[in-house]
């Protein structure tokens, strides 16, 4: 609702703290949801998510969450769906080119970011959208990320060991391992 | 223009004619553009905008050319701008390179996806363009086939950045190799007097973030808006590390910027603009004068490094404008000469 919409960019701050508690929740729920298989809760989860960020953003489902970089604009909303607006026929206001009666979605994002604590990321270049992810559940995406980033961050100190000690690594491999570990 | 073939381009030449080594920018371009060398050398550079044909004739596209060679150092081609049909940027440069022209090829995220944009990427660096000109494109609502799909796949930024991966780092999005990578130098939009202002100049260095060499403007008529954009490009440095064209034109009369400026998205002309074209004795001469007036106000804003002239079915007057206003300083852009 368009409505609602406004309101969580004039709120973008509360909603960015909100949203930061939530993504740290999903992506501690990463090995529950691993041993569950993300698949099988593929379709329940993105019902959930469809209906409230449905309501709050109205979102489009596009599985590449970025509102936390739009201050909680959503800019699938946009009717040319720039990923990295506004494009210059925004109206005097502040209005969008194609709809004129709707605020410019990119500049509310502008707006939003600017009343977030950490809004800096709209200021980074987005890619374009992947439109095969459509319809998928960006809340797990979101925390299947940000448990990859974690073991990463481990595989990287794993790394940095096995490079520091070439002589045991290489004598008794177990004592630095680099394989894939099983799920524990 | 070096060998006739290149003249001559209906005559049936030897492929070896036809086939000529990619060039490799100089050193610290990178792309072997005229307009890059012209605004890399410090001087003022001057581009203008092609009125594209509703023609399949070449003839036309000389033809619409010729007014504004003699002044700009490249011819934007526009893509369906407005999001009116008529023959393709692609098209156009293809014609225009062959007479050796400087061409900016436009691209619009509007019309094509990211398949269809990278491989004319390609095929237009193939046919000798050196600049583009990223653009996100104007709603399909704004042409004369408002039925139409718009496709947005890419916006001008990821646009921008794609096309810079295609050159440095020599992939397609997808990571698959380019044997020889497009040696572009990539332009992007801005349109400095359209909200939201504050962010605009943000906005900006995103675009050069993401792989802008030079912007070319949208029409400015409102030089306090863009000098405080330009202060605050200049705050961010940004106009150190992108070239800026101002965007400027001729306004033929104050019923036709009323016009514009209701239907034309993204034009901002301030009221004073059009009271001035009203009280003109001759609207067209004043409209004239006032484009005249507002390069010689680009050249002294300090970060502005050329002007982009647009001067839609008024082509005629490029040529007069910019020999008034002292854009060139006397320069003479390269032009075809007459008898080669």
């Amino acid at each position: 609702m368009y409505r609602v919409r406004l309101f969580a960019v004039r709120h973008a701050r509360r909603f960015e703290w909100l949203y930061g508690r939530f993504e740290a929740f999903m992506a501690a729920c990463d090995p529950l949801f691993s041993r569950l298989g993300y698949a099988r809760v593929e379709r329940p989860v993105a019902f959930v998510e469809r209906l409230t960020k449905g309501f709050l953003f109205d979102c489009r489902m596009c599985g590449q969450c970025a509102l936390s970089s739009t201050g909680m604009s959503c800019p699938m909303n946009c009717p040319k769906q720039l990923r990295n607006g506004p494009c210059g026929g925004v109206r005097a206001g502040g209005y969008c080119e194609v709809i004129p009666e709707m605020r410019c979605v990119w500049t509310l994002a502008w707006e939003g970011a600017a009343r977030m604590r950490n809004g800096g990321g709209i200021h980074e270049v987005a890619p374009p959208v992947d439109r095969s992810l459509e319809g998928t559940s960006s809340w797990l995406r979101a925390s299947r990320e940000k448990a990859a980033a974690r073991r990463e961050a481990r595989e990287a100190g794993r790394t940095a060991l096995a490079r520091a000690y070439p002589g045991a690594r290489a004598s008794e491999p177990a004592t630095a391992p680099l394989a894939d570990e099983p799920a524990r | 223009m070096k060998g006739a073939a290149q003249d001559a381009p209906n005559r049936a030449g030897s492929l070896a004619d036809l086939v000529r080594p990619y060039p490799e920018p100089p050193a610290g371009h990178v792309s072997d553009s005229r307009l890059e060398a012209v605004l890399r050398s410090g001087r003022f550079a001057v581009t203008a905008e092609l009125n594209p044909p509703d023609s399949a004739d070449p003839a036309d596209v000389f033809e619409a050319a010729r007014p504004l060679a003699e002044v700009a150092d490249a011819i934007n081609a526009t893509d369906a701008s407005g999001a009116n049909c008529h023959m393709s940027s692609i098209g156009i440069c293809a014609l225009l390179t062959r007479a050796g022209h400087g061409t900016v090829y436009q691209i619009s995220c509007r019309d094509r996806n990211r398949i269809a944009i990278q491989g004319d990427v390609l095929g237009a660096a193939a046919m000798g363009v050196r600049n583009v000109l990223c653009l996100t494109g104007d709603g399909v609502g704004a042409g004369d086939q408002p039925g139409a799909r718009p496709v947005f796949d890419f916006d001008s930024v990821s646009l921008v950045r794609a096309i810079r991966t295609m050159r440095d780092d020599g992939v397609f999005l997808s990571g698959r190799r380019i044997t020889r990578p497009p040696r572009l130098f990539i332009g992007a939009a801005e349109n400095p007097c359209a909200e939201p202002r504050d962010w605009r100049p943000e906005r900006l260095a995103k675009k050069v973030e993401a792989g802008a060499d030079f912007i070319q403007t949208n029409y400015i008529f409102d030089l306090p808006v863009f000098e405080a954009f330009m202060a605050r490009v200049r705050d961010l440095g940004l106009d150190r590390r992108v070239f800026i064209l101002a965007g400027v034109g001729p306004l033929a009369s104050a019923r036709a910027a009323r016009w514009m400026r209701s239907n034309v998205p993204g034009v901002h002309i301030p009221d004073a603009v059009i009271d001035r074209l009203e009280r003109a004795a001759n609207p067209a001469e004043e409209g004239k004068r006032l484009c005249i007036e507002l390069i010689g106000r680009m050249r002294e804003i300090h970060g502005v490094a050329g002007v982009h002239v647009m001067a839609y079915r008024r082509e005629h007057l490029v040529s007069e404008i910019v020999h008034a206003s002292g854009a060139l300083d006397g320069r003479r852009p390269w032009l075809r000469h007459p008898d080669a």
